[in-house]
């Protein structure tokens, strides 16, 4: 061991790690488990605040105009832009993704018309060089998954049967273990990769080696620029980090470097409180740093992660309401050995939502299990209600599916850090396809004929049975349709954008999935309900196409933990999931599925002709796999436990629920609140269910929601015994709830 | 001989899975039809009648009850049985909540008392929480308020609970003109300070939300035109109740 390691691994146990690449180990080996209360926590700094202010002024402007600059002349690499700094001699973790903060960069390896697009939208053109060099010399992705695309998969593609595909810039959800370059250096990255790469060197050159080969060529020379880069902002990184600031730093330069290379739909860092904490821990050990001087550079490091840009395109921005870039962070959990991995760094992450103010980004997701010492959960449940700002995983599920080291993706994708890697792949839309059984493959809102045409189904009233066994061929031609499209994207995206980084801190060899996703689950389960349980009738136009329906009588709907309609959807899941593990993978990635939309529900709701459950064309969708508004009489809990019946089994990519409270819908105090919140989350998560989003509305939200109802088609109010739509009530009964939630209080 | 008692049936208006409003943790809570009073502010005037619930036997409320019973355990809370007003409905009342007590779940009765009578002992042995509606402490405020009731019956359940050692939490619905009256709040507050088992008095906003129910109903809502109460007069009665000790 060299002298230098020695004294960065100083103070720590543990020897496994130190042989072999094994961040798991390390935190194993030096974790120190927090079992108190948030009280030790600091405050923001005044440097903190000074630079997160300076910052604040230019998000105004960047909101008004869309993007505050970009760089349009420089297509972005890890080392292609020289050093940007907000405030040079203040900043404690430094790098930006450009040469100046919210500047942003362009990528056209991904796609040059997702670039050209996003410029033109804000008011900039593209160096016609840079078009030149992307049309002319050097092919993108996108042009090559438009090369390979088969004729129905571009008809389901427009149809919007199949949306949201990541063939038009980067995919995104890979999850690089930055948290190596801060332990091991990238010296010693370097040189297991050529270690790896030699043992290839006795194998014949099949397509799959020379694949290989280049492969890990590329992640040594993105490994080599990495070091580059920090050697342009002074910092040596070719060795492990020797401090708290150092490890910060270090992991923060990886992660910097694969948001220089790719724009991926998310990128996210990952799991590094408690690695982070090791260090941080020792300092102060050390008597080398304060509580303040650590809450100071966790600040930092977020304040950093909250200006991730990538260039996209209004449409895009409007698909997911906003700006997202999903830099998730997973919090918490418990450790194999059953002992918590919280540290007093989770709060401290945590605390920046108080420090700079609650925020959507870093997507903090706190890993839940029943077993957290009671103080996590009483702070995790207290910033729950005062920001809204974080979301909750069933961390006794993923511990068990995959490992006690295993970060999120995204919303809910989990996967071992540093093990396993995904190809991202949107969703399919399950409600429309539902209307195409029933349509024999017609579009409901074209005509146009989509799939291979099939009989439709016959008669006014519809025959369950017959509209089942329609509605599972329908479903066999979507998977195989979308698995299609999915290898297209992904053999192009391998070819042409290759996540030389990230990749690059990953096992060789790597897991990989293939997260294919649905959409419109309750809508399909409660239309499938309608047609069991009541009478639904076919109105069909001059062609014969089914295009609205008259439903008599009542039915079951998912989300009111009744299992004559839960079951349906759960038969849907297990049903897609087996279909999709028949098709063919790209790279032989084993298939998953998740049911989520994060905000596209509304883009598919557009999409989608009236649906037999009553749902009207146009409509949204629920999120996820919520069931749908107004359709959940019986309380969140009740919702919560229908969502929980879905088996995690058969959707390993995530089951996403999102819930609205008001504060007075948890209990009267403050700490009433706080308990009853941290209850719910141990009960569902008991129950199995894997994903809950907790907004608890504050009087900000309904007040934009009187200006701005509709921004808030959803919003609903619950009160003892029944639920309100709190964008149609009257503008004095909106004044009554708010008057009624608040009172005092705020 | 085979004799089978039919079993007992009460109406069910509809239950809810609530958090924090109708008593400790989350709650099953179910509402049932039937009440004598027309309390003006009421928020449910579809549930002033039996016959606006569903006949509902007590095995088929048990079952029902069963599915959120590991939940309510693991998250902390219990059964609540509300209304309309269900004393109203007695026997029905005693055999849910002895089941809920037999699955080891917490209960609660939310009631105004004035059928405070109907309940048996055996019905209070199954209770562990009354969330009691002091709807107010002057008598013709009272009749006022509830147009069909009497204060008198709900003091004299109150004090059996404080005999029984049953924990009381104390609602108190706050209608500007109507129950805001300082002396009136003053006599209520004397009412619950004198009671030995209160735990906390809840004094609630009066809200306007169940004004559709009234249209849909083809009802007058009495108080269509009345505000909600400001944060100033809340503080000033919950003022009065802590006054005397109680915690509000």
């Amino acid at each position: 061991m060299t002298q230098e390691r020695k004294d960065a691994w100083r103070g720590f146990t543990g020897k496994t790690w130190q042989e072999t690449i094994d961040v798991a180990g390390f935190i194993h080996d030096n974790v120190t488990p927090y079992p108190g209360d948030a009280t030790f926590l600091a405050g923001p700094t005044h440097r903190t605040e000074r630079i997160w202010r300076e910052l604040q002024r230019m998000f105004v402007e960047e909101r008004e105009r869309g993007i505050y600059d970009v760089d349009t002349h420089t297509p972005s690499t890890i080392t292609a832009h020289v050093p940007g700094y907000i405030d040079q001699s203040h900043e404690l973790i430094v790098g930006l993704q450009t040469s100046a903060p919210l500047r942003r960069a362009i990528m056209p390896a991904g796609g040059l018309r997702m670039v050209e697009a996003g410029l033109k939208a804000y008011g900039y053109a593209l160096d016609p060089a840079v078009h030149a060099i992307y049309s002319r010399y050097r092919k993108t992705h996108n042009a090559g998954v438009f090369d390979a695309y088969p004729a129905d998969v571009l008809a389901a593609r427009r149809s919007h049967i199949i949306t949201g595909l990541p063939d038009a810039y980067g995919r995104g959800r890979i999850i690089g273990d930055y948290r190596r370059v801060a332990l091991y250096g990238v010296d010693r990255l370097i040189a297991e990769r050529r270690e790896r790469k030699s043992t290839l060197d006795a194998r014949l050159s099949a397509e799959d080696v020379i694949r290989d080969r280049e492969e890990l060529a590329e992640q040594i020379r993105a490994l080599d620029e990495l070091k580059t880069m920090a050697a342009a902002y002074g910092c040596d990184i070719s060795g492990p980090a020797t401090t708290g600031r150092e490890a910060i730093q270090w992991l923060y330069f990886a992660y910097l470097a694969a948001t220089k290379e790719q724009n991926g739909a998310a990128m996210s860092l990952g799991r590094t409180s408690t690695f982070v904490d090791a260090y941080l821990q020792r300092d102060l050990d050390e008597g080398t740093l304060t509580e303040s001087g650590a809450q100071e550079l966790i600040d930092d490091f977020v304040i950093k992660l909250r200006i991730i840009r990538f260039l996209r395109t209004p449409d895009y921005d409007e698909l997911f309401s906003g700006d997202p870039t999903w830099v998730t962070e997973a919090l918490g959990g418990i450790g194999s050995d059953g002992r918590p991995l919280v540290t007093r760094s989770s709060f401290r992450y945590l605390q920046t939502l108080y420090n700079l103010g609650p925020a959507p980004e870093p997507n903090l997701t706190v890993l839940w299990s029943p077993a957290l010492p009671e103080g996590f959960k009483r702070f995790c449940a207290q910033v729950s209600i005062d920001t809204s700002s974080i979301q909750y995983e069933n961390d006794d599920l993923i511990r068990a599916a995959y490992s006690d080291d295993t970060a999120i993706a995204c919303c809910v994708s989990a996967m071992r850090v540093g093990k396993d890697m995904q190809f991202f792949g949107a969703r399919a839309n399950l409600a429309k396809t539902l209307l195409y059984a029933i349509n024999g493959g017609r579009d409901e809102l074209t005509g146009d004929q989509v799939t291979p045409p099939s009989p439709p189904v016959a008669g006014d009233v519809l025959d369950y049975d017959e509209v089942f066994a329609a509605y599972d061929r329908m479903l066999d031609w979507l998977a195989e349709t979308y698995v299609d499209a999915l290898n297209v994207i992904h053999y192009m995206h391998d070819k042409y954008a290759y996540e030389r980084l990230e990749m690059a801190l990953h096992d060789y060899p790597v897991h990989r999935f293939l997260a294919t996703g649905i959409a419109g689950l309750s809508v399909a389960a409660d239309s499938l309900s309608a047609i069991k349980y009541a009478q639904v009738k076919a109105l069909r136009d001059t062609t014969g196409l089914a295009v609205d329906y008259a439903v008599d009588g009542d039915f079951p709907t998912f989300g009111n933990n009744d299992d004559r309609a839960d079951a349906i959807a759960v038969d849907l899941v297990e049903r897609f999931m087996a279909k999709i593990r028949r098709q063919p993978a790209y790279r032989d990635a084993e298939p998953s599925l998740s049911v989520l939309t994060i905000t596209s529900n509304v883009v598919y709701g557009k999409h989608t002709g009236t649906t037999p459950d009553g749902r009207r064309a146009g409509e949204p969708f629920a999120p996820g796999a919520n069931p749908m508004n107004g359709r959940d009489r019986h309380g969140l809990v009740a919702a919560a436990l229908s969502v929980a019946k879905l088996p995690y089994r058969c959707a390993r990519d995530g089951i996403s629920l999102t819930s609205t409270v008001t504060p007075d819908g948890l209990g009267h105090s403050r700490d009433e609140r706080i308990t009853n919140l941290a209850g719910v989350l141990d009960g569902y998560t008991d129950a199995g269910g894997f994903h809950l989003n907790v907004n608890v509305l504050d009087r900000a939200t309904l007040t934009d929601a009187m200006a701005h109802p509709e921004k808030y088609p959803q919003l609903t109010i619950r009160v003892s015994g029944y639920a309100v739509n709190f964008v149609r009530l009257t503008r004095e009964q909106q004044h009554d709830v708010i008057s009624r939630t608040f009172h005092g209080s705020l | 001989m085979n004799v089978t008692a039919a079993p007992v049936t009460g109406s069910v208006h509809s239950f809810d899975i609530s958090t924090g409003v109708d008593g400790p943790g989350t709650r099953f809570v179910a509402f049932l039809a039937g009440c004598p009073l027309r309390c003006q502010y009421c928020h449910s005037p579809d549930t002033w009648y039996q016959r606006n619930g569903e006949p509902t036997t007590v095995d088929e409320l048990a079952i029902q009850i069963r599915r959120y019973e590991r939940f309510i355990k693991v998250a902390g809370g219990g059964v609540t049985l509300s209304g309309g007003e269900p004393l109203q409905q007695p026997a029905f009342v005693r055999e849910v909540l002895t089941r809920c007590k037999a699955m080891g779940l917490h209960t609660a009765l939310d009631t105004s008392g004035f059928l405070g009578d109907r309940a048996d002992d055996a019905l209070l042995d199954a209770v562990d929480l009354v969330l009691l509606d002091v709807k107010s402490g002057d008598p013709d405020t009272y009749r006022r308020v509830t147009r069909t009731g009497r204060l008198e019956p709900t003091i004299r359940f109150a004090r059996r609970l404080g005999g029984r050692g049953t924990p009381i939490w104390v609602r108190f619905v706050l209608v500007p003109g109507l129950t805001d009256d300082p002396a009136n709040v003053d006599a209520v507050a004397d009412i619950v300070a004198g009671l030995p088992t209160v735990e906390r008095v809840e004094v609630l906003p009066f809200h306007r939300l169940g004004a559709a129910k009234y249209a849909a109903l083809g009802l007058d809502f009495p108080l269509a035109a009345t505000e909600p109460p400001g944060a100033e007069l809340l503080d000033r009665v919950r003022g009065q109740f802590r006054a005397r000790g109680l915690t509000a």
